[in-house]
């Protein structure tokens, strides 16, 4: 590849890879459990949820489980991250291909931006919904949980009852952080090639 | 006086104990049997055995080598485990020209083949009391279909498949005027007739079909196997009673040095039947099929069948000699070789096809039996296995150039080989083996490995229980020269014949759960929201759901006496093994185990105003012993509103 379209090249992959989000799950949380052979996987999407093979309707599983202990119901269309998360990524395409067409440092140096923050933001989001079903306990449930509180981890293990809980990014998360980087790295590029031409 | 004979005889039993066959029998077993049948905790066992429960009426599948029992399979009798023939949606199952028949004695099974292997479909077994064929979906491990088989008496001989599942072939056991009419017994030879029949399998979901009927003299009828290979498009079937008597059969019936194997080209057949030469005659009998989307059984009464006369026939049937009553009848792996296991000789027949096809169009006949053509027996034999023992019953192969037969009166197992008709091992059983099965021991290929011998007495080799005891079974490995003991186990029922298919065949396609969105139940109720009661006239029907752990409704109110009360109970769950059980105080007709994803119906006629519970008897979940309700009965005429809630929700 000539060294002047290595940067576009860059910014090419980056979106390539960002559609990685909407083939693989985003995060996974696996309930282990001695019940539950290989565990129960809870995979979250960009826009859905899904569970392992031949494990039927995850989401309705573990609501069933879940009643025992009073935690409100999931329910995905009541979820608006769901709706507009993949418009988002949609979005940051379009301006992702807008800034190959441009070739600008400090458009690629934008686009790094807004996706790094709309992540965290993301993840953050995330925390809100796992702490919001992990302390909105209905106390008349038939299980009380000793402090009221039933929340997965973000990120690492837990013991949350008879169930052992792995919380980890899957290969959505993946894609969209080495998509990061490929903007970042196109950033980079188009910079050291900008303040060679100015020498 | 009789205490010290009681005394002597315990005396000599345990003796014999010590130093007779029990002892013969332990040091019979080699130093690493046990590791050989071991399956660790969490492993599978490499082969699923099905056996016939015989007089139990079902089937039992076992893990093998590990000789553990999988699950009884429900087939010709009520099984209130399960609620199978209670539960409304599958009582018709039982349904015959006889009315309703809730038992039956289930000897044959066979898996269903392509190309002369097993392919993991489906499984079939025969009724043997009043003449019916089954078949079981080995998805579900469900019975899904039962078919009558008119104008037979005793469907003994069932249902042996052809190499593409092209027909289940069966013979009547019992000669009787057909059709069924009022004469004296001992017109026997005038009146009696036999018939042997083909039940077509339909390739795409198994449904059976009675294709035609062939009237055979009046024989006994007792096992049969189809050619393959070589051989396919023909059907072999022993009988005895060749003297056609009627009484004291134990003797009369056992006089000739002979009697005949039938050897039908069902390919003829077939020609004969699209040159219209079948005859249709009246007749009455039940089919009866699982629906598996609503998993409901409706039954239909089929009027007439088609009858081959062999008279009209040329070419279609033929008999040929076989030493004393023979009874089991078996095709080698190549389709080649028939053995005819004469029980009251020491010797096995062993003919060859190609012999036999040649003798039939060299025309070399040793007279008829009413027009039906006897091939002459030296023409068509292979050979003679002589003296091996007492009284071969069943043969299988490992497809290795070895039969193996069963000898019940000699008490053992003999490896024989096939080609040179010479006795290659022998091994005792315990004691008195009918079948015995090879896996895949009945097809062209063979899979060899392990050898179970299905006995017919037990006597001392469990802890005993009784006058009653379990049939006990034997494992073999067949893998050396030599048959290696390596097994004992007691079964359910009385095994008669089984068949074992790599558990790698059927494992993948098992079903985990059924679902719901699929279920067309006509009283689903999809959804504790769908819930309901709904009264017609004085039958009362309850939209129920089960989930862990309650039902929906729980309460109950506005049932009268005089009504029938129809629980129509729908499994909410979309998971591996949770089932939920339902019955309610005074059910008479036990109670049902509803699947994830399924309906069943429970039929309740409340005999006493009051309240009754009802509860779940599946330990489903934690809080198993919550799911439970009431439902309030009221006096005829009482003004109490037809009502249901959950948790004060209607």
């Amino acid at each position: 590849m000539n060294k002047t379209n290595i940067p576009r090249g860059l910014m090419v992959a980056a979106l390539i890879l960002l559609a990685g989000v909407f083939i693989f799950p985003l995060w996974q949380i696996t309930l282990e459990a001695a019940q539950f052979p290989g565990g129960l996987k809870l995979n979250i999407w960009i826009n859905k949820f899904s569970g392992g093979e031949g494990e039927g309707d995850i989401i309705s599983n573990i609501n069933i489980l879940n009643h025992y202990i009073g935690m409100q119901k999931i329910e995905p269309d009541a979820i608006p991250e769901l709706q507009y998360f993949p418009i988002v990524v949609y979005i940051m395409m379009g301006l992702g291909l807008l800034a190959v067409w441009l070739n600008k440092t400090w458009v690629y140096a934008g686009w790094f931006i807004v996706l790094f923050v709309l992540g965290a933001l993301g993840v953050y989001d995330f925390y809100l919904w796992l702490y919001d079903y992990g302390h909105n306990l209905d106390p008349t449930a038939p299980i009380k949980v000793p402090g009221m509180s039933f929340m997965p981890p973000l990120f690492g293990e837990k013991d949350l009852l008879n169930f052992y809980v792995k919380s980890y990014p899957h290969w959505g998360t993946i894609f969209l952080s080495i998509s990061m980087v490929c903007a970042l790295l196109a950033t980079w590029f188009k910079f050291k090639q900008h303040s060679y031409v100015k020498k | 006086m009789t205490v010290l004979a009681v005394g002597i005889t315990a005396l000599l039993f345990s003796a014999c104990k010590q130093n007779g066959s029990v002892k013969d029998a332990t040091s019979a077993v080699k130093g690493d049997a046990a590791e050989e049948v071991y399956v660790a905790p969490g492993e599978y066992d490499e082969f699923y055995a099905f056996l016939s429960g015989g007089y139990s009426g079902n089937i039992t599948a076992y893990g093998l080598p590990s000789g553990r029992l999988l699950k009884e399979i429900p087939v010709f009798s009520k099984y209130p485990e399960n609620g199978y023939g209670y539960s409304e949606e599958t009582k018709p199952f039982f349904n015959t020209s006889y009315g309703e028949v809730p038992w039956d004695d289930a000897h044959h099974i066979e898996l269903s083949q392509t190309d002369g292997k097993f392919d993991g479909r489906w499984l079939f077994v025969n009724a043997n009391n009043t003449p019916r064929i089954a078949k079981i979906d080995l998805q579900t491990f469900k019975t899904t279909e039962i078919i009558e088989i008119p104008d037979v008496a005793g469907l003994h001989c069932a249902p042996f498949i052809t190499e593409n599942s092209e027909y289940l072939v069966s013979g009547t056991r019992f000669s009787v005027p057909m059709p069924q009419k009022d004469v004296p017994i001992d017109s026997y030879k005038e009146n009696f007739q036999g018939r042997v029949n083909y039940v077509s399998v339909d390739q795409e979901t198994g449904e059976m079909s009675l294709s035609f009927q062939i009237q055979m003299p009046g024989f006994n009828y007792d096992l049969a196997r189809n050619g393959k290979g070589v051989s396919h498009g023909w059907t072999f079937l022993t009988t005895y009673n060749s003297e056609e008597a009627h009484t004291m059969l134990e003797k009369n019936a056992s006089q000739r040095d002979k009697d005949l194997m039938a050897v039908i080209n069902w390919k003829k057949a077939e020609e004969h039947l699209e040159q219209g030469k079948g005859k249709e005659q009246k007749t009455s009998y039940y089919h009866n099929v699982m629906d598996e989307s609503t998993g409901i059984v409706e039954s239909e009464v089929k009027k007439s069948t088609t009858l081959l006369n062999p008279g009209d026939c040329e070419g279609m049937v033929y008999f040929v000699p076989v030493p004393k009553s023979p009874h089991g009848c078996d095709v080698s792996p190549s389709g080649e070789y028939l053995i005819g296991n004469g029980k009251l000789s020491a010797d096995m027949t062993v003919f060859s096809f190609s012999k036999l096809k040649q003798a039939i169009e060299n025309e070399q006949f040793a007279g008829d039996h009413n027009g039906i053509p006897i091939i002459d027996y030296e023409a068509s034999l292979h050979g003679v296995l002589k003296e091996a023992g007492l009284g071969p019953l069943h043969t299988e192969f490992d497809g290795k150039g070895n039969a193996y037969t069963t000898f019940f009166i000699s008490s053992e197992v003999v490896k024989w080989d096939l080609e040179e008709t010479t006795v290659v091992d022998r091994k005792e059983t315990y004691y008195s083996p009918g079948h015995l099965t090879i896996p895949g021991g009945e097809t062209k290929e063979p899979y060899g490995k392990y050898l179970l011998a299905m006995n017919k007495i037990t006597k001392d080799r469990y802890l005993p229980t009784g006058p009653e005891l379990a049939h006990s079974a034997q494992l073999y490995n067949i893998e050396g020269e030599k048959m290696e003991l390596i097994l004992d186990f007691p079964t359910k029922g009385e095994p008669h014949y089984a068949q074992a298919i790599p558990a790698d065949m059927i494992q993948p396609g098992v079903k985990k759960y059924h679902k719901l969105e699929e279920n067309e139940h006509p009283y689903v109720a999809k959804g504790e929201g769908k819930a309901k009661v709904v009264r017609d006239g004085n039958e009362v029907h309850v939209y129920m759901t089960a989930i862990r752990s309650h039902f929906a409704p729980d309460n109950i109110e506005g049932i009268k006496m005089g009504d029938e009360v129809y629980f129509h109970v729908t499994n909410l769950e979309q998971s591996w093994d949770v089932p939920h059980g339902f019955t309610v105080q005074g059910a008479h007709e036990g109670g049902l185990l509803v699947m994830p994803g399924e309906t069943l119906t429970l039929k309740w006629e409340p005999v006493k105003p009051g309240v009754f519970p009802f509860y779940c008897t599946d330990f489903c979940s934690a809080l198993h012993q919550e799911m439970s309700g009431y439902v309030r009965v009221s006096p005829k005429g009482s003004d109490v509103e037809l009502q249901w809630s959950l948790d004060e929700e209607s």
